[in-house]
């Protein structure tokens, strides 16, 4: 697993309040860990702070999913 | 109660009569205040006579560029931002079927354009802090309507509305958000009402006089202290009894 998928594991379960094993990388914020829409936008506010990049709202919109999100992440980081 | 020590907030509209006394409320309870404006020499006047070491920041909200620029500009001066007052607010009062379409849009971009940018801004970092105060100041005249005021009346009961939507959407994470409906508050708005108006305006207020700027203060205090957490998606009107809503 990624350093990235690690990192962005521990942000989900830390604001979702979910178990880790949940937190697989198909897994829906919405649809799967109970997420809802102002949930996503924390969660992008999060990632953006981790790891310094800057996620814009149509981008956000499409980061459905854990995957989504880490390969996000891994394709427009510094 | 009601302590606002080590809170910041930023105040639009703040060298008018009620903007300022609330700036001055909010830095006598303790905040750390930014205040905005169009007339800078106006602005400094207000900051220096509240104490609290405030911030100017200048800004013309009919400029939505300016309006977008203004919550990173407070963020950065005072670290953080857990109060905003969108005080500021202009009249084009005409009878609507006289009413230009720059007197209608005017008062829409100004009064109710620029209060929903400005929290749109100010949201992110009180998500953030998991605590947030939007207060915006509003009009009786929002709910009550009034001729000639087609243009300001929808620009006030619009910030009610947006309060409302705004206010459900971010009430899980402690931010709250309300508005303040003042009556007849005496400032220069007021003040270039013809004397007959004023006479008449008088006898529909049962306090029997016109508010002051600290009546609207200590409304905004309170709604911005954290013992008024509960309250939220709320106008409080504060009229001298003009118009019980």
């Amino acid at each position: 697993m990624s350093e990235t998928a690690d990192r962005v594991k521990k942000i989900v379960v830390e604001h979702l309040g979910v178990e880790a094993d949940k937190v697989t990388e198909d897994a829906s914020f919405i649809d799967d860990l109970g997420a809802d829409s102002l949930d996503i936008v924390e969660l992008v506010m999060a990632f953006e702070e981790e790891f310094g990049v800057e996620i814009p709202d149509d981008a956000a919109e499409k980061i459905t999913t854990v995957r989504d999100a880490i390969e996000y992440i891994d394709n427009n980081k510094a | 109660m009601f302590d606002l020590s080590g809170m910041t907030a930023l105040v639009t509209g703040a060298s008018g009569g009620i903007g300022s006394a609330i700036a001055r409320g909010l830095a006598e309870r303790g905040a750390r205040v930014a205040l905005s404006g169009t007339r800078e020499a106006a602005l400094q006047a207000v900051a220096g006579e509240i104490g609290g070491d405030p911030v100017i920041l200048p800004a013309n909200l009919s400029d939505s560029a300016a309006v977008d620029g203004l919550v990173p500009q407070a963020v950065e001066a005072l670290g953080k931002l857990d109060i905003l007052i969108n005080n500021a607010g202009v009249t084009r009062d005409n009878l609507a079927m006289r009413m230009k379409d720059e007197e209608w849009a005017d008062v829409i971009r100004i009064n109710l354009e620029a209060g929903f940018r400005l929290s749109r801004a100010a949201l992110k970092p009180m998500m953030r802090a998991k605590f947030g105060r939007i207060i915006s100041i509003t009009s009786v005249v929002g709910a009550t309507g009034n001729p000639g005021q087609a243009n300001y009346a929808a620009s006030k009961a619009g910030l009610v509305g947006m309060s409302k939507a705004l206010a459900q959407e971010v009430a899980s994470r402690n931010i709250t958000v309300n508005c303040i409906a003042p009556g007849f508050i005496r400032s220069a708005m007021t003040d270039a009402l013809p004397d007959s108006q004023k006479e008449a305006l008088m006898g529909r207020i049962p306090a029997g006089r016109l508010g002051e700027g600290d009546d609207i203060a200590a409304a905004a205090v309170y709604l911005a202290s954290r013992e008024a957490g509960y309250v939220t998606g709320q106008t409080l009107h504060v009229n001298g009894g003009m118009a019980m809503l």
